[in-house]
């Protein structure tokens, strides 16, 4: 009965979890209120917090850190394969055509 | 053919049994939807992205999400939080064949969900009726306008705007659908189609949540094909595989809500 699950489902680990997400969306509210940071500065911060509340929700909430490893490494490579490109095509021409002071 | 049935069930179960063995150690509905969020994560990062050039490389970029807005937007994200606790106790309840309450968090789950589609719904309307639409969008009646030349000055703006958060919304709208099926079944068709009836003749036609209920009226046809054609009483499988697309749902938000509310604040 591999799976459905063979791990520890205490509804706890779940709580802290739940906690944590929340704990983080605050973090990123508290950033957005005092504005501290220049927009590209803000949008890698945001993108790291995201990242890792993604990384909560795929782990815990979907299963996947209890999945057999060859899922797991399949999915999470190939899908984060596909941003990594899409990332290179995309950043360097947005940040290219603000430096040249296109409006 | 009873023994075909029993061999299908040890497959389904990873039981061993005549037949294959199943696929990375999970039943195939599991892999399948897996693999349908995979392929879904790339549509979501297409807009992601495109939304996120287009902040960077415009410096005249609009910041119409004021304090009130920010604040609707995180009870949103909390809304959609707590749907994906309710969501893992529902899939616990039904692995330990608790039906009642398997029952009782998915509705928690479609609660939680709901709030959030009319939560965003309301948001959606305040910007229109402050001028930020696209150009296909109903007037609506007294609007202030107050955005009417942001929108014409950078259209990128309500173009990803809308098409980003409509997108999410409506992947949010399938997903209250499809957990209303798994946890009522033919029990959610009456329910579906009164909204849809009240839904129609009731809201006006410039509204939101108009648009919404053609979405409704859609997916009743589809859950009244699944359901009448080929009636059947889900198991812990399918309350973990539907669970596997709400949480997906809730993940698309962890990028929309810093990305585009968050980058996009005015606060004074």
């Amino acid at each position: 009965m591999h799976d459905v699950a063979m791990h520890d489902d205490s509804k706890g680990q779940y709580f802290w979890v739940w906690g944590a997400l929340l704990v983080l969306t605050a973090v990123e509210v508290a950033l957005a209120y005092k504005q501290v940071f220049q927009p590209l500065r803000m949008l890698e911060i945001l993108l790291v917090l995201s990242v890792i509340k993604s990384a909560l929700i795929i782990g815990w909430f979907m299963h996947l850190k209890f999945e057999r490893a060859l899922m797991r490494w399949l999915l999470v490579i190939s899908v984060s394969a596909c941003f990594v490109i899409m990332y290179f095509f995309f950043f360097p021409d947005a940040d290219r055509i603000l430096q040249l002071g296109v409006k | 053919m009873a023994d075909a049935t029993l061999q299908h069930d040890a497959v389904q179960h990873g039981l061993p049994g005549e037949y294959e063995a199943p696929l990375f150690g999970a039943y195939s509905k599991k892999v399948g939807m897996w693999l349908f969020l995979a392929s879904d994560s790339l549509t979501f990062g297409a807009l992601l992205f495109a939304f996120s050039y287009n902040r960077i490389s415009m410096p005249a970029w609009p910041t119409p999400f004021g304090k009130e807005s920010i604040a609707n937007a995180t009870i949103m994200t909390a809304c959609l939080l707590s749907s994906s606790l309710t969501m893992v106790l529902g899939v616990l309840a039904s692995k330990r064949g608790d039906r009642a309450w398997t029952r009782n968090w998915l509705l928690a789950t479609m609660a939680f969900g709901t709030a959030f589609i009319v939560l965003h719904g309301m948001e959606w309307s305040k910007l229109i009726a402050a001028g930020l639409a696209l150009p296909g969008f109903p007037k609506t009646p007294g609007g202030s306008g107050e955005y009417a030349a942001v929108a014409q000055a950078v259209p990128q703006f309500p173009a990803t705007f809308f098409g980003l958060t409509g997108m999410h919304m409506l992947h949010v709208t399938m997903g209250v659908i499809y957990l209303g099926v798994v946890a009522l079944r033919k029990w959610f068709l009456p329910i579906l189609g009164a909204i849809w009836i009240v839904g129609y003749f009731l809201i006006p036609s410039y509204s939101v949540f108009h648009y919404g209920i053609h979405v409704l009226g859609v997916a009743l046809l589809v859950a009244l094909i699944i359901l009448l054609l080929k009636p059947k009483d889900y198991d812990a499988h399918d309350v973990e595989v539907s669970g596997l697309y709400w949480h997906f749902v809730d993940l698309v938000w962890m990028f929309i809500f810093p990305l585009v509310y968050l980058m996009s604040t005015r606060i004074v």
